[in-house]
């Protein structure tokens, strides 16, 4: 293969979802997941929260998207916040692609924004969390109990304290509601 | 009796089992008192009122503290797995546990063990690690929304939030959805999407949809799928046909939300407390033309 050639096929693989320059942090626990998106990111780091393909998935579970090539440098930012995956996982089959799109509702005095299989309501007047519906991991209804009836500036973020795959779709919500 | 088994937003509060009871807007069970917003007290609660309403006795609790991590969930499911087969139930609806498929299929073992097999329900998390187990046909009914019924679709996704390609609110997918699900043996015996319009479903198609009446508002009101778990729950529980059973408890929570006169701030309780006053007004309905649709 010329040199040309090697490139041009170097670039195509890349495009494909099952990259072989990907790999998958695995955790023990989703909030474990969710500290480490945070610290990962405020590093830099290229990595994205996916679902779990289906030969590692178990559950509730997140896991973390990263380039492979920086693994040692990953895994070295992860140990020193006491934070180290459980596993790490070569991309060798499709990923699934997360839904990450928003849907609003006006209901007048309130708004209600839906993100996956989340709703947050807001009343508009005073920013005051007056719902959520939606989701059926066992954290909603802590996040719920925590969160409504507290104004949107006052209320802990899903992120802080919650724990699954929900509680990030109720991030997402919450976050694009605090940016209106 | 049935049994229902879920778990409460309280990290401290213990495992519990016994006979429940709902006074004013709390749950009791075993001493302990539970505040009725949304999750599995909602259903518990909507599953009390009904059996009030139809002379049946208190549904029988499992219940546990679990704000997300698991470690409650885990509790339960290996509780569940030691005792349920010694126990006796008509019906047991399985709800907000942290999806664990190893302890789902145990506490699926322990269900073999019963003398009487009772009518399973899925609906929530431990939905989820049923449809992951690969065992829905073993379930009579599961009551997802239409998020959930997307991932039921789904034969790869593990969690409604990683459903490929199925973008939540596409208008009206539920009956591509629902035949999906069933074509790859990912739906229970009976489905009951929850949402703006209400389907029983089963292997054959829609058999019934539910759409009036129709409150905006309730979409917003964390529980109301809750309690038309309970409420369906609670009618199986009588005896009475799941399908059947289905189709009048979207009838009855519709009409509690609309007696309710909700709006996005109302909180499900107050739609608790009109499930009598909506039975009274469906079961005096015609039952054979008036309360449902019966799709050609």
């Amino acid at each position: 293969m010329s040199f040309l050639g090697f490139l041009k096929s170097r670039k195509k693989k890349h495009k494909t979802s099952s990259d072989p320059g990907r790999g998958i942090l695995g955790f023990e626990h989703t909030s474990e997941v969710i500290k480490a998106e945070n610290v990962l990111k405020k590093a830099g780091w290229d990595i994205r929260v996916m679902g779990p393909p289906p030969e590692i998935r178990s559950g509730c579970d997140l896991v973390i998207e990263i380039p492979l090539i920086q693994e040692l440098n990953i895994l070295r930012t992860l140990e020193n916040v006491g934070t180290p995956p459980m596993k790490v996982v070569p991309v060798s089959s499709p990923l699934l692609q997360p839904v990450d799109l928003f849907q609003n509702k006006d209901f007048g005095k309130y708004l209600m924004i839906r993100a996956a299989n989340m709703k947050l309501t807001v009343e508009k007047e005073t920013g005051t969390i007056v719902n959520i519906s939606g989701g059926g991991c066992p954290d909603v209804p802590y996040l719920a109990s925590k969160m409504v009836g507290m104004s949107l500036n006052e209320a802990p973020s899903p992120r802080e304290i919650g724990h699954t795959l929900c509680g990030y779709a109720l991030q997402l919500a919450y976050e694009e509601m605090r940016r209106r | 009796m049935i049994g229902v088994v879920g778990t409460v937003p309280d990290q401290d509060f213990p495992l519990v089992t016994g006979e429940t009871r709902l006074k004013d807007d709390s749950i009791y069970i075993q001493g302990k008192q539970i505040l009725v917003n949304r999750g599995t007290p909602a259903l518990l609660a909507a599953a009390i009122k009904t059996a009030q309403v139809l002379d049946q006795g208190a549904p029988f609790g499992y219940l546990v503290g679990d704000v997300g991590l698991g470690h409650g969930s885990r509790r339960l499911y290996e509780y569940l797995s030691g005792h349920l087969g010694k126990r006796d139930f008509n019906t047991i609806v399985f709800h907000y546990l942290q999806p664990d498929v190893d302890w789902h299929n145990r506490v699926l073992f322990a269900i073999e063990e019963m003398e009487r097999r009772p009518v399973l329900i899925a609906d929530a998390g431990f939905m989820y690690a049923a449809k992951m187990s690969g065992q829905s046909p073993k379930y009579d009914l599961f009551t997802p929304d239409i998020g959930e019924l997307a991932f039921l679709a789904d034969e790869e996704a593990p969690h409604p939030f990683y459903t490929r390609g199925f973008i939540l609110h596409e208008k009206n997918r539920a009956p591509e959805l629902i035949a999906r699900a069933y074509t790859h043996k990912n739906a229970a015996r009976c489905l009951l999407v929850k949402g703006k319009q209400d389907y029983v479903a089963d292997r054959e198609g829609i058999q019934a949809t539910i759409n009036s009446p129709l409150e905006e508002a309730m979409e917003a009101i964390g529980g109301t799928g809750d309690t038309l778990t309970g409420i369906v729950t609670a009618l199986i529980g009588t005896g009475m046909e799941v399908a059947r059973a289905a189709t009048i408890a979207a009838r009855v929570n519709r009409v509690a939300g609309f007696y309710a006169k909700p709006t996005p701030a109302t909180q499900v309780m107050d739609i608790i407390q009109q499930i009598p006053t909506a039975f009274a007004k469906v079961l005096g309905e015609n039952e054979e033309g008036e309360l449902w649709e019966k799709q050609s």
